[in-house]
């Protein structure tokens, strides 16, 4: 066996890989074999780091050196000068590790300093893609407690001790879940794992598959034993394809182990795992749709009950949870019910992964501690809002969610705040707004989006949610009404109360939520015609100030249609009814004399 | 996998490969100047030696690192061995072949190789 001196992890998340981390791994095999290292020095390519926004990113272990947007360029210094010689390439170093002269350690950072990585534990520090460095950290160790000490009750008590509730949005207790199932008398049973992760902005789960896909394959067999079931699938959709490789590669690894299939760990227990592609339909997510589309149907979601802890896949029994709520599995049992529940508020126990995205410094995955505010996360960890611009409001649970305005921003984040603040967990986005974002805009995004992605089952969702877009668009362009607002808010309840699935009722969330805090700018917008943050293209107006104009005409011959007109060397004026707002003059004016209203 | 003893089995052979990913890899640290001095006076053939030696005896724990150069360059190739409570100890003027000897006597049966030292040489 030959002895590796130092290892280079490089980020392969889907992130970096946006951003060349293929090409820099190259260069860095290359760069190695040059200098004779290739067998003292190992590159692994890990999953994500969560600091997406600095990619590519590498860490130089045994020093932990954090390098950050590294170019294939740099990877020769990288090789000769640190590898080779040991002098760490400091211009290279993300800057907040720099202190003085030494480096500071990845976890002292602001970025990491709050967080505590329970699910994300090993993404970034392991090779997914062998099962040996996941053995090496604790792995499949869960999987022999449970099998050779714990009864399957034993496993259900443990898990419903820890508090453990579930991450894809609903927050339902985990434990409890599979005590229904257990209770279910039947000789087939199915354990199903819910990857579809449809809200848009979010990406833990695809991110936890990517860095770590065995902790969720052993959190699944554990499901199984403490059930009763023998078979698993899991659903992910079609647009994650690092995440369906490694996922795939993990399940044949654990099969050649022996850790999936007949008799594992020498009992009698038996778990095999298959995946299932969605074809990324946002209803599919939606846990009767999602079984429904598992066997090879059209993904549609029935009533419920039966509930599927009943009448699941294909009749059967079944559980589904979350990707990350089964990486905080294999934790429980290793460290135990008490160490899980030591961490977080009283009724959001552990912590939570959140892919932050929006106008913020750090946009990455970050994991904290349940009960964190909205405060620290933004300023904190996320480093603040970028251009000295003003935070507005942070829009959790995406469709199914709703905005949390500056003056709750040290609300703390679990399950049951965020609810009584109109808004929700869901399963983990958290885009941040600043003062250029118009929050009626906002909600019609959202709103667009399930209009397109209602499945047309259900007449409350697939015909409300389009009169009430059809509102907001009306309101955007100025040609809304106060009665608007009412009747607006009126529909919005009528489709909560009356859609079959979660899809329809929820969707008028974004809508009250964001009538809730920014009433003043829905007004704003109907009485006043006036875009408060200048976003609505109707409500807005490009004007010349006639102070600044110099009358050199450039804002003429650049306007498109022709609505700039005026005397050289005296100011111009812009036609309102000819301009489009495309905002060409004011890029284009030397002399800022060109403002939006 | 028929058993845990299997499982522990594959977790030992595969610990000595990430332990200086771990977080409290306590291990014992050799550092091998490998600045221009030292890569001159011959660091670079040293340093494959300690890699070759503790992956030949199969030693976990233990990491191979370079530093930059401490001033003493008529003294290299300098290898310091840092070992968890204990006092640092620089050799000085190493070879491949006194690398074995160090890895043997001072990393293995922790004792130092005292003819070697920075004291021994000033
Ligand atoms: C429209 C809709 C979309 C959903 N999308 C997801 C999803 O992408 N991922 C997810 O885990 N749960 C999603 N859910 C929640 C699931 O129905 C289900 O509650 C969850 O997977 C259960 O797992 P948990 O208890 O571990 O959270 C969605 C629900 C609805 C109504």
């Amino acid at each position: 066996m030959d002895m590796v001196r130092a290892h280079v992890l490089c980020c392969g998340g889907t992130g970096c890989t946006s951003s060349g981390c293929e090409a820099i791994i190259k260069e860095m095999e290359t760069q190695l074999a040059a200098n004779g290292l290739e067998k003292e020095i190992k590159v692994i390519k890990t999953g994500c780091f969560g600091l997406c926004a600095l990619g590519p990113v590498m860490i130089v272990y045994p020093e932990g050196c954090f390098y950050s947007r590294v170019q294939a360029e740099d990877v020769k210094e990288i090789v000769e000068e640190h590898l080779l010689k040991g002098r760490i390439v400091k211009r290279l170093l993300y800057k907040e590790t720099i202190e003085e002269d030494k480096i500071k350690s990845l976890n002292e950072v602001d970025f990491y300093k709050k967080q505590k990585r329970i699910a994300l534990r090993n993404c970034g520090v392991i090779d997914p893609e062998n099962i040996d460095e996941y053995i090496a950290f604790d792995g499949y160790k869960a999987l022999g407690k449970c099998l050779t000490e714990l009864s399957p009750t034993d496993v259900i008590e443990e898990i419903k001790k820890s508090g453990l509730r579930g991450r894809g949005g609903g927050g339902f207790p985990t434990g409890l879940k599979w005590q229904f199932a257990a209770a279910s008398q039947n000789e087939k049973k199915y354990v199903c794992c819910n990857a579809d992760e449809g809200d848009p902005g979010a990406f833990m789960d695809r991110s936890i598959l990517e860095g770590d896909p065995h902790a969720v394959i052993e959190a699944m067999a554990i499901a199984g034993y403490a059930i009763g079931a023998d078979q698993g699938y899991v659903y992910i959709r079609a647009e994650y394809p690092i995440a369906v490789k490694r996922l795939q590669i993990a399940i044949d690894q654990a099969k050649e182990y022996g850790l999936l299939g007949k008799g594992i760990f020498g009992t009698d227990f038996n778990f095999d795992l298959e995946i299932r592609l969605g074809a990324g339909a946002f209803v599919c997510g939606e846990e009767t749709a999602l079984m429904t589309s598992i066997e090879g149907k059209r993904g549609e979601p029935r009533p419920r009950p039966p509930f599927p802890a009943v009448k699941g896949l294909w009749e059967k029994p079944t559980i589904l949870n979350n990707v990350e709520t089964y990486a905080n599995i294999p934790q429980i049992i290793n460290n135990g019910a008490d160490w899980f529940g030591s961490m977080g508020t009283e009724k959001s126990k552990g912590t939570k992964v959140f892919a932050l995205g929006g106008k913020i410094n750090n946009t990455g995955l970050v994991e904290i501690p349940m009960g964190t505010t909205l405060r620290e996360i933004v300023e904190e960890i996320g480093g603040g809002i970028p251009n000295g611009k003003k935070f507005k409001a942070a829009q959790t649970g995406g469709p199914s969610g709703g905005c949390i305005p500056a003056h709750l921003m040290d609300t703390p984040i679990d399950y049951d705040s965020l609810i009584a603040i109109g808004s929700m967990m869901g399963s983990g986005g958290l885009i941040v707004m600043d003062e250029d974002n118009c929050m009626v805009d906002i909600a019609k995004f959202f709103l667009e989006f399930t209009v397109d992605e209602s499945c047309g089952k259900c007449t409350p969702c697939r015909i409300g949610t389009r009169r009430l877009l059809e509102l907001l668009t009306k309101i955007t362009e100025g040609k809304g009404t106060m009665e608007d607002i009412d009747k607006m808010e009126e529909l919005c309840y009528s489709i909560k109360e009356s859609s079959l699935c979660g899809l329809g009722q929820t969707a008028p969330n974004p809508v009250l939520s964001t009538l809730r805090y920014f009433r003043d700018e829905y007004e704003a917008h109907v009485r006043d015609k006036v875009c408060p943050a200048g976003v609505c293209k109707a409500l807005s107006k490009y004007m010349i100030d006639p102070e600044k104009c110099k009358g050199c005409s450039l804002c003429a011959r650049q306007c498109p249609v022709g609505a700039i007109s005026g005397e050289v060397r005296s100011p111009f004026v812009i036609a309102q009814d000819k301009c489009i707002k495309c905002g060409a003059c004011m890029s284009g004016c030397k002399f800022g004399a060109i403002y939006k209203k | 996998m028929k058993s845990l003893a299997e499982l522990q089995e594959i977790r030992n052979r595969t610990l000595n490969n990430i332990i200086m990913r771990k977080e409290d890899g306590q291990g014992v640290r050799v550092v091998v100047g490998m600045a221009t001095c030292g890569i001159a006076a011959g660091a670079r053939p040293v340093m494959s030696a300690f890699v070759e030696e503790l992956a030949k005896r199969n030693l976990s724990n233990v990491t191979v690192t370079q530093m930059g150069c401490i001033g003493a360059c008529r003294l290299e190739p300098i290898v310091e061995i840092i070992a968890p409570n204990e006092e640092k100890v620089t050799y000085v003027k190493m070879t491949p072949e006194k690398a074995a000897r160090v890895v043997a006597e001072h990393i293995v049966n922790k004792q130092v190789v005292t003819e070697y030292t920075i004291g021994a040489a000033e």
